[in-house]
């Protein structure tokens, strides 16, 4: 055999080994996808319905009596007036027949709590109302959202459902007059926490989250990149340094939750600084994210070549303009990458939070670093622990939201890496 | 290690064989003077180590005013090496230790208090691989006279910057793309690209490690006459494969071999009547 036939020989064994390799790497990508589809489905399939919520058009009195007594327009009076007994009332006008304590708590019963929220806050921004009637539309309550949403089977017998077939009587009335509808949630956007799943919104732990990551990227992305210049440029090379070095490896390995305890025990019980809120959670963050961005930084600085280096000090560059002007550009979409994952854990992470008490019952959303505060994770822990059919269905939908502050979170990353890659 | 101990005792002259042995045998005896009138740089005693490995061995060089030595010697000779002590760029290198001593108007450059960052910009270099920065070729031969603040203004830099492409013979042929990335030129473009960051900020030394073998034989011509140009006001040192070029562009030659300094004089002495058969034997090319 000669040479060429030896190679052509071996040639097509290697074409079939590339062929099944490349296969092996399409199957690999497909199932990650096909797993991916599949959670999507089923979060996307439990928590779309979320979005949307029952509403019911009533003619509201806005009862002079009721809301302002005196007639002194006292923005104390109007904030602390009972709009429910707006609402009752209403309700009892559509259904004049219903009598007695029990009969009309049940037609009440179809509206939820906040919809009295709902009147004040029209009622101060435009005290004009006071005196006139309105249609207006309010929030059902849950368990009605749940029966125009499919979720409440009327073959049941009734003893086994949670609304009795008077109420879905009055509801099913209610609907024929056409004054019943799903419209889009803001309340889910708009609100913090609740008791009531129709009343409850993400937008308390979104924002605790949002404050929470801010402290966590402002701290750990300089304070870990700068760590990584240390180490990789100025550190002395000796036992100290490398005892340094294997316990950033080692920490980058110890369970979150710890993080948390020590948060607890030095900013919190030390340190004296207010727990639940957004900023002790970034403190903490920050300690579990500043291992990965330290291991990814050094990384990418030791993959620029050092010929770039000893270019810069070629011309005279100090050992710190070297670092900063040339070496330092070419690793930073590393260090964002390295940042991008740290990041992301950090969002994900509700053990260390639990901890220092961002897991508290918080109805208020956080305006502030300092204000009592919830996360996304724990919102999701929380609610998926309510036994509330609404709260399922807001389970999926909150970690809906966090995917998408992830994505808004990486593809901003991605935008910023392209960015700085192509200034070269 | 113990062969740098050894060498830094007096040794009697019995002895020498045995010690010397454990190292390389070469006869050091027809060296010739390293020495040269009006020396901008004097290497004295030069010994340099990676780690445990020696890879230059006791070397004395004078590096002249507005002339030009070039050195030779095959492959892992240490020319590099000892090229990069000049200008201290050993220092860089993990492990690297340098003993002996490298002055420069007559004061150690390995002294505590001399600044490597003066001392840089004092001896450029243009190192064997070329290594443009990831920027643009305006930045990249703007970089120096900027970070040493050597320009006023924006005018300023501009013709630094021109007449710096210009002497390295590229200007021709990236005037109108100053703003593209150095890095998407040809490998000889690059090189020079180099050669024009390096005298951006006129240096008095200037360290060439094989700037000509990326580049085809007209730009070659260039760069040569360049180094000539360039002579008037600098003292170079210049690494080179080319015994040609040797011949061509420098005044005084160093053969170097295994980390020894085997051969210095003037160039054409040493190319018409090497005294050492290492020498003759690489010049003629029977060696390796
Ligand atoms: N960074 C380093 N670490 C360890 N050893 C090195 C290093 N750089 C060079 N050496 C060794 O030092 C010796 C001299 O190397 P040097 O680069 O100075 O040779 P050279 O004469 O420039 O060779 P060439 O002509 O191939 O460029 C070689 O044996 C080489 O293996
Ligand atoms: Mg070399």
């Amino acid at each position: 055999m000669s040479r060429a036939e030896q190679i052509v020989s071996g040639l097509a064994r290697r074409q079939r080994a590339e062929k099944r390799f490349r296969a092996y790497g399409i199957t690999a990508i497909l199932l990650g996808m096909s797993f991916l589809v599949l959670l999507f489905t089923s979060i996307i399939a439990n928590g779309y319905q979320a979005f949307t919520q029952t509403y019911i058009e009533l003619p509201i009195y806005f009862d002079p009596e009721v809301i302002d007594p005196n007639g002194d327009r006292d923005p104390q009076a109007l904030f602390s007036a009972d709009y429910w007994k707006l609402v009752k009332t209403s309700m009892y006008q559509q259904f004049p027949q219903v009598s007695g304590r029990s009969g009309r708590r049940e037609v009440t019963r179809i509206m939820s709590g906040g919809s009295a929220f709902d009147l004040r806050e029209r009622v101060i921004e435009n005290p004009d109302l006071i005196g006139t009637t309105q249609r207006v539309w309010l929030v059902a309550d849950d368990d009605i959202d749940m029966l125009m949403k499919g979720y409440i089977d009327r073959e049941v017998p009734e003893d086994e459902r949670r609304l009795n077939d008077r109420m879905i009587g009055y509801v099913d009335t209610l609907d024929e007059a056409g004054i019943v509808e799903r419209k889009f949630n803001t309340t889910f956007f708009t609100a913090g926490d609740s008791r009531e799943p129709e009343q409850a919104g993400i937008l308390g732990a979104l924002m605790g989250s949002f404050l929470t990551l801010i402290v966590t990227l402002l701290l750990s992305f300089p304070i870990g990149v700068a760590a990584a210049i240390y180490l990789e440029e100025f550190a002395p090379r000796n036992r100290f340094i490398d005892l340094i070095e294997i316990n950033i490896n080692n920490l980058a390995a110890v369970p979150s939750i710890i993080f948390g305890l020590l948060g607890l025990a030095i900013f919190i019980n030390w340190f004296g600084m207010p727990r639940s809120t957004p900023v002790v959670g970034g403190l903490v963050l920050t300690l579990m994210t500043l291992p990965t961005i330290i291991i990814a930084s050094r990384v990418s600085i030791q993959a620029v070549p050092p010929s770039i280096k000893e270019a810069a000090l070629g011309v005279g560059a100090s050992r710190m303009q070297a670092m900063f002007h040339h070496v330092l550009p070419i690793a930073m979409p590393g260090m964002l990458t390295g940042t991008i994952i740290g990041m992301a854990q950090a969002l994900g992470e509700s053990a260390p939070l639990l901890m220092i008490g961002m897991v508290a019952f918080i109805v208020e959303p956080p305006s502030g670093f300092t204000d009592p505060a919830t996360a996304l994770p724990v919102q999701i822990y929380l609610w998926s622990d309510s036994p509330e059919r609404g709260f399922t269905e807001r389970t999926s939908a909150a970690i809906l939201v966090l995917l998408a502050f992830l994505v808004t979170m990486n593809a901003t990353a991605v935008y910023l890496r392209k960015k700085i890659a192509k200034r070269f | 290690m113990d062969t740098t101990e050894a060498l830094d005792m007096p040794i009697p002259d019995q002895l020498e064989e045995t010690v010397i042995s454990g190292k390389k045998d070469i006869d050091l005896t027809t060296v010739g003077d390293y020495t040269t009138e009006n020396p901008r740089m004097k290497i004295r005693d030069v010994n340099v180590f990676y780690g445990a490995k020696q890879a230059v061995f006791d070397v004395n060089l004078d590096i002249g005013s507005n002339s030009v030595v070039s050195m030779i010697g095959p492959s892992g000779c240490g020319k590099t090496t000892l090229l990069r002590c000049l200008n201290r760029m050993n220092d860089t290198i993990d492990g690297c230790r340098v003993e002996g001593r490298v002055e420069m108007d007559g004061k150690n450059v390995y002294a505590r208090k001399v600044d490597p960052v003066l001392l840089r910009a004092r001896v450029g270099m243009v190192f064997q691989k070329p290594n443009p920065f990831p920027k643009s070729i305006f930045d990249n031969v703007a970089y120096g006279p900027r970070i040493h603040g050597l320009v006023r203004d924006r005018t300023d830099l501009e013709e630094i910057v021109h007449t710096s492409l210009e002497r390295a013979g590229l200007l021709d042929e990236v005037k109108d793309r100053l703003d593209q990335p150095g890095t998407g030129l040809s490998g000889g473009q690059q090189q020079r690209l180099c050669i024009a960051r390096a005298i951006a900020v006129s240096p008095e030394v200037i360290l060439m490690d094989e700037p000509c073998s990326a580049l085809d034989p007209i730009a070659t011509a260039r760069i040569e006459e360049l180094i000539g140009e360039l002579r008037k006001n600098f003292s170079i040192a210049i690494v080179t494969h080319s015994m040609q070029q040797a011949a061509r562009v420098s005044q005084r030659t160093a053969y170097f071999h295994l980390g020894y300094l085997v051969e210095v004089g003037p160039t054409k002495d040493i190319f018409t009547m090497p005294k050492h058969q290492l020498t003759e034997e690489y010049i003629t090319g029977r060696f390796g």
